[in-house]
């Protein structure tokens, strides 16, 4: 049996009818953490022993019949999600030795549906970067290329995935740190909408952005998940139960964006993507525009330091073992930054307005989905850069995500899927955004696109590791 | 030199839970760290979910205090450091508080009616609590979380008994929604009064913290009046500060010199979605006002043709009122009249939580029913206590109304069984 190719759904259909045992595909997963992990550093914390005890009741509950929809599927979480019991880092060493008392809704959602939780995985230090190299645990490596930044935040989660480390692994996406690293690690990564999933047990970031998703092999798989960790969380008074919008009836509109130039690979993947849509969908093709989109970096950085510097005041030293001094020079920045915007005399002109920006980025949304189903887009300007291309220099760092953050002002969703590869062999993502709630759109666009190209050369692209 | 003084007044609200978690907010007694749970002890990840009943009656205080409410409400994050404050920010309420623009009438002791304007009733969470031990401080996280109600007053007051008048009247009206009982002792309310004397060079503004009882509200506003008159009249300005209560040593202490005023960096909470009132919430809510102390008194003068000092104390606590009105229907049966049953209420004090009302038209009954007396026996010994009592029978015609009381007490004295006082009463004026 070749577990390389297999998705959570040939897994499950493998051990329903007996070919390997929950056992078999857990003891693969570490088997390939072993061989891998220590050039790729996409977890921080393995679980071999929990993970085992946890495959063993799956078989046990398999062998009598139970039926449970993600019953005996090794999982990765992104090392933001609590996990009672196993060490949660948020990948800084102020949080190094923190033990969490419960587990995040999503992570008992997971663990109640069957799921086996094999470790948890390396990420830019409170989620803060978009290259992975802000972890305190070390860079995690871009598995097509090692000398290439696998994006980030949820850098070890798309890369678990890519390599086969996991079947598939949860993200948090609250700029773009589950669509970017995913379109760089040739993964589907899903930020949903902001209220469908419960952010409840998960590090907080910036709390009216931070989106829960994660990252899955193919369209298929990432919409079984959501159907797993969506829904009104009594502990999140964000969250709301919302049925998927049906997928239109008739003939699909996709919007296409004149605003978003990136580089010339990248550029001509999507206008081919554009072109399989238009012939293989039979989608209608509308250019809409986005006229303050050109302010949704300037904005994203004021609200959104706003917020980290409140959600990361309890780390004080005083209750979670390391101290301020433990944080690393990004927290750091954007720590001071939030304060500064914050401060009274400030706030008007920094928070407040953009604030108001942030109401027109929506409403260009609003607006685009009155003439169109879908919005498709490059998820970044440029395929994955070298390792310290981008780290001493903040600002560039931030413009990575500038396809990204509009998605996350507005709270609407967001599926990033492979498209194919640069000269170089790096992948190269597109994203379809819809309204809040249209996720069905995103999964039908995401599927009819996987099916089209199904038998493209690219497709057939490994990862060197 | 006018006095100018305002009030903030915290009140813990009795709800069955925290602000924002499941423990239960009645913390009283608890040992230490007991109820507590990742969101009230601000653990990473933990969310934030308000209590709904608590929002209600926050908004129900405000209607009793006659403020608007607004239909557009949010919760904010107050930053600051403090051990006590697990999370590095308090949840509170910043520029669109639940309740705003609301008045008060209170009655001085000369009967002088004055309008204290409620500048705003707003909801927001109780911090842990430090505790001094030798030289360790340690923290009970009990309180976190528990819903606390803030009341902020305009600088109406000009003297510290009409700061104590409000204060008593506020305690009663929070006690007849019963959304708190308002115990100072056990600190479920907090009187903060900020005060300054109109006169000085520059403006400023004196705050006094943690006082626990309306005596040394009062006395430490007297106190810093005096304090802060004989500064300004050496032509000096007192220095804006918060000062704190020396139960002690009689006097307010300075505690921080306050600058320029703190920056919480409020901002809007983003783990609560704001809260859009429709009018018939609001409408529905002031239904369910209870008929708060002064509509009650005035309509038990109407009602019950009572003295006003029994109006007053039949009316102080709405347990009693109830129960009086009770006791009134029942006695109504039995032609026991208000009247019989205000006094029996005021001046034999009957535990109302063990005595029916029912029952208690039984005891006046009993306690009432006058024996039949002989005429000719009562003639006797009123002339006896006339006799042995000569200088109250001369006190009385001078005018002494006691001296009559004291007569009739000393024949009542010479009967086994209850007799009418009254009676007795006619009959020695008869015979003096």
């Amino acid at each position: 049996m070749k577990f390389n190719n297999l998705t959570i759904k040939t897994a499950l259909e493998g051990l329903r009818k007996k070919e390997f045992s929950s056992v078999d595909l857990v003891n693969w997963c570490f088997a390939e953490i072993d061989k891998k992990n220590k050039e790729l550093n996409a977890f921080i914390t393995v679980d071999k022993k929990g993970a085992l005890e946890q495959a063993k009741l799956a078989d046990q509950k398999i062998k009598d019949g139970a039926d449970l929809p993600l019953l005996g599927i090794p999982i990765a979480l992104k090392d933001i999600f609590l996990t009672k019991g196993l060490r949660t880092t948020a990948g800084s060493k102020v949080l190094d030795n923190y033990i969490p008392q419960y587990d995040a809704t999503v992570v008992r959602k997971l663990k109640d549906a069957g799921a086996v939780i094999v470790g948890k995985t390396n990420l830019d230090a409170w989620a803060h970067g978009s290259s992975g190299e802000n972890s305190d645990f070390g860079p995690t490596k871009n598995p097509f290329n090692e000398k290439y930044v696998p994006g980030g935040s949820s850098s070890g989660s798309a890369v678990a995935v890519a390599s086969n480390l996991s079947l598939a692994a949860t993200g948090t996406d609250t700029g773009g740190s589950i669509r970017l690293p995913a379109s760089f690690c040739n993964v589907v990564g899903l930020k949903p909408t902001y209220g469908r999933v419960s952010r409840y047990g998960i590090i907080a970031m910036s709390s009216s952005m931070d989106s829960i998703g994660h990252f899955t092999k193919n369209v298929e798989d990432s919409e079984l998940l959501l159907s797993i960790t969506s829904g009104k969380d009594p502990m999140d008074a964000t969250t709301i139960n919302h049925a998927s919008s049906k997928k239109p009836d008739q003939r699909l509109r996709i919007g296409i964006l004149e605003e978003y130039r990136a580089t010339f690979e990248t550029d001509n993947a999507y206008i081919k993507a554009i072109d399989i849509l238009e012939k293989n969908l039979r989608a209608e093709i509308i250019t809409v525009t986005l006229p303050h989109q050109e302010y949704a970096i300037e904005c994203y950085y004021v609200i959104q330091p706003s917020e980290v510097s409140s959600n990361l005041a309890r780390y004080d030293g005083i209750r979670y073992g390391n101290d301020r001094t433990a944080f690393g020079d990004e927290a750091i920045r954007r720590i001071m930054l939030g304060t500064f915007t914050l401060s009274s005399g400030y706030y008007d002109a920094y928070y407040k307005k953009a604030m108001k920006v942030r109401t027109l980025i929506k409403k260009d949304f609003d607006d685009a989905f009155k003439k169109v189903d879908a919005i498709i887009a490059p998820v970044s300007p440029t395929p994955p850069w070298k390792f310290g291309e981008k780290i001493n220099e903040p600002l560039k760092m931030y413009l990575s995500d500038v396809f990204t953050v509009p998605a996350n002002l507005a709270g609407i969703p967001g599926l990033s899927i492979p498209v194919g590869f640069t000269k170089n062999t790096l992948p190269i993502g597109m994203q379809i955004l819809g309204p809040h709630f249209a996720e069905k759109t995103l999964f039908a666009i995401g599927k009819s696109y996987e099916e089209a190209t199904r038998e493209e050369a690219w497709r057939k692209i490994l990862p060197k590791l | 030199m006018k006095p100018v003084i305002g009030l903030e007044v915290h009140i813990e609200l009795k709800t069955n839970s925290k602000m924002f978690c499941e423990c239960k907010a009645d913390y009283f007694g608890e040992k230490p760290n007991s109820i507590t749970c990742p969101v009230c002890l601000g653990l990473p990840g933990a969310l934030p979910v308000p209590n709904k009943k608590a929002i209600e009656w926050c908004v129900m205080l405000g209607l009793a205090l006659n403020c608007k409410i607004p239909l557009f409400s949010k919760f904010d994050r107050k930053n600051y450091f403090y051990p006590d404050l697990p999370k590095g920010y308090q949840i509170s309420q910043y520029d669109q508080p639940f309740a705003i623009n609301g008045s008060l009438k209170i009655k001085d002791q000369k009967s002088k009616i004055k309008t204290i304007r409620i500048r705003r009733v707003h909801m927001e969470e109780d911090t842990g609590k430090l505790i001094h031990e030798g030289d360790s401080s340690l923290i009970d996280f009990n309180r976190s979380g528990v819903p606390l109600v803030e009341i902020v007053t305009e600088p109406d007051f000009e003297t510290a008994e009409e700061v104590k008048i409000y204060l008593k009247k506020l305690q009663q009206i929070v006690r007849y929604l019963e959304i708190s009982d308002a115990d100072m002792e056990k600190g479920q309310m907090r009187l903060e009064p900020n005060i300054s004397i109109r006169g000085s060079k520059k403006p400023y503004k004196v705050e006094v913290k943690n006082i626990n009882s309306f005596n040394f509200v009062e006395k430490a506003i007297n106190y810093e009046l005096k304090r802060q008159q004989e500064i300004i009249e050496k032509g000096d300005t007192p220095v804006q500060e918060t000062r704190g209560w020396d139960e002690k040593k009689n006097q307010t202490v300075s505690q921080r010199t306050k600058e320029e005023a703190s920056d919480y960096r409020y901002f809007p909470e983003p783990d609560i979605p704001p809260i859009r009132w429709t009018t018939t919430e609001i409408s529905d809510l002031k239904e369910k006002l209870p008929e708060l102390p002064d509509k009650k008194l005035k309509r038990f003068e109407k009602e019950y043709k009572l003295s006003s000092y029994d109006n007053e104390i039949l009316t102080r606590e709405r347990p009693v009122a109830d129960y009086f009105e009770e006791a009134v229907k029942v006695g109504k049966k039995h032609k026991v009249p208000p009247k019989q049953i205000a006094n029996y209420l005021i001046n034999r004090k009957p535990d109302i939580e063990e005595v029916l009302p029912a029952q208690l038209i039984q005891k006046i009954i009993q306690s009432s029913t006058v024996a039949k007396i002989d005429e000719k026996e009562l003639d006797k010994i009123i002339n006896e206590v006339k006799k042995n009592n000569e200088k109250a029978v001369l006190d009385y015609k001078n005018g002494k109304e006691q001296a009559m009381m004291f007569l009739v007490g000393q024949v009542m004295k010479q009967f086994k069984e209850k007799i009418d006082a009254n009676l007795v009463k006619e009959k020695i004026k008869e015979k003096i």
